[in-house]
């Protein structure tokens, strides 16, 4: 008669965080950064399949990790705030609460399913001028297990996150123009890669949260556009 | 907020038609009663001029022979190229607008392009036919739908009724009580190639016309400062006309009839 394996649950849970960690550094980085205009999103990716998107009016959702599963998560959130804004306000629909609505769905797909998500994403959401308790952005991460923080001025997911993330600390300054923000942004990338010569426009997918629009502040650069602000 | 919801599909009716039931207006459990006492809305027109399409609603809202509102908005933008005009039970008509709006909206996130101008009419008669039991209880949701078609360049409109039939029209169309001396009225002025500001008078005139003719419809409110909504939709994208030209067409109308026009 054969015994039935033990494992104990620290064990499942380490092996969990390790399989869905290898997953997600396999692929390449996103940033998010703050800029004098709102948030600039920028990922090195080369397909068409879009790995930043709208989520609302002012709140933007990029992932790396597996596709299929962050662009899941992407549609249940859509359909989450735009539900939640139909029923409600507009202005209801903030990016803490959709956040944590995604750390829910994350930390429960961790601990209930045998395979984690192998994923994690930010929520970034773009201050609102008209109102003095909303006029900050802000920039959340989520990580496979739902783990969520917070991150003022800039944050980096995916693919070699430390190397990234140091250009960024170095060189990181609040209210910077939008354009130095992108060069920026796009010299982390560079690290992360280890890349002698620096990633081309048509390599990036760069998406704004642009306070200064009017109603819906997300838009999705060209590679014209993202040439021309980096070149700028 | 579930990982995997009943519904994966990328339209927002949908959803809330599976997942949030209550979140959709239900008015079958009325009854004809209700029919008399929500307000209606009154005249709205929509035609084509030379560079895009013009949709123009005039102001008022009637519950049975009582004024409801004075300056309830019929004409509702429902993305950046398209607009959506009501006439019927004001309640869910706006409703339905709003609905309509989340739904382009709600699409265009989902899938990472917005639809085409044919699939937006098409979505909104099945959005009618929803309605349908309502409908026939005298809760009408009659809306015109007009927009500018990117592909084709050209600017193309819709009228419906309220079995969800979708009717494109080629010059111009008007519904609610007033529509039909609105359309008159657009029958002498409407031409093919009217310019914008053209487009802007003749609509003006033709409410004009059908708040003449038509108790129930508004017109221009000088003494309130209360205007019809008039918005264009155009290759370079939506545009509102100005409360000040409205007035300015209104006024000349005015005179031409002092001065013993027949207008």
């Amino acid at each position: 008669m054969s015994m039935p394996f033990y494992v104990s649950p620290e064990q499942v849970m380490a092996d969990k965080a390790e399989f869905a960690r290898k997953g997600i550094a396999r692929g390449k980085s996103i940033v998010a950064i703050e800029h004098q205009d709102g948030i600039l999103l920028m990922a090195e990716n080369e397909t068409s399949l879009s790995k930043v998107g709208e989520l609302y009016d002012r709140i933007a959702f990029a992932g790396v990790g597996k596709f299929s599963e962050f662009d899941q998560l992407r549609k249940v959130g859509v359909r989450f705030a735009d539900t939640k804004g139909y029923a409600y306000s507009r202005e209801d629909v903030r990016g803490r609460g959709m956040a944590n609505a995604f750390s829910q769905v994350m930390g429960d797909a961790f601990t209930r399913e045998i395979k984690p998500l192998e994923i994690e994403i930010i929520v970034a959401e773009v201050g609102d001028d008209r109102y003095d308790d909303h006029k900050k952005n802000t920039i959340y991460t989520v990580k496979y297990d739902g783990f969520i923080s917070d991150h003022p001025g800039f944050c980096v997911i995916g693919g070699n996150v430390d190397d990234v993330e140091s250009v960024l600390k170095n060189d990181y300054q609040d209210g910077m123009p939008a354009g130095d923000a992108a060069k920026l942004a796009r010299r982390a990338l560079n690290a992360g890669s280890e890349r002698s010569s620096d990633l081309e426009a048509k390599s990036l997918e760069v998406c704004l949260l642009d306070r200064n629009r009017t109603g819906r502040k997300f838009c999705r650069l060209s590679t014209d556009e993202v040439q021309g602000m980096l070149d700028a | 907020m579930p990982l995997r919801g009943d519904y994966q599909g990328s339209s927002f009716f949908e959803l809330l038609q599976l997942e949030q039931r209550h979140l959709l207006p239900d008015l079958s459990a009325w009854g004809e009663s209700a029919a008399s006492m929500v307000p209606h809305g009154t005249t709205v027109l929509a035609m084509r001029f030379r560079d895009g399409v013009l949709v123009a609603g005039d102001r008022l809202a009637t519950a049975g022979h009582s004024v409801a509102s004075r300056d309830v908005v019929k004409v509702f933008a429902t993305d950046p190229h398209s607009v959506m005009a009501i006439s019927g039970a004001a309640g869910p008509c706006i409703e339905m607008a709003r609905i309509l709006s989340v739904e382009l909206e709600h699409y265009e996130k989902i899938e990472g392009e917005s639809l085409e101008l044919d699939g937006k009419a098409n979505k909104l008669s099945q959005m009618i036919r929803a309605n349908l039991p309502a409908a026939m209880q005298g809760l009408a949701v009659v809306p015109l739908f007009a927009g500018f078609d990117t592909r084709r360049k050209c600017g193309r409109l819709w009228k419906f009724d309220i079995t969800g039939g979708r009717y494109e029209e080629t010059e111009f169309d008007a519904t609610g009580s007033g529509g039909l001396y609105a359309r008159e009225s657009l029958k002498h002025g409407w031409n093919a190639d009217l310019s914008r500001d053209d487009a802007v008078r003749v609509a003006v005139a033709a409410l004009t016309a059908a708040a003449d003719e038509d108790r129930a419809t508004g017109g221009v409110d000088l003494e309130r400062g209360i205007y019809p909504v008039i918005k264009t939709c155009t290759n370079s994208g939506q545009d509102d006309a100005s409360e000040e030209e409205i007035a300015a067409c209104y006024r000349s109308i005015l005179e031409a009839r002092a001065a013993g026009g027949n207008l």
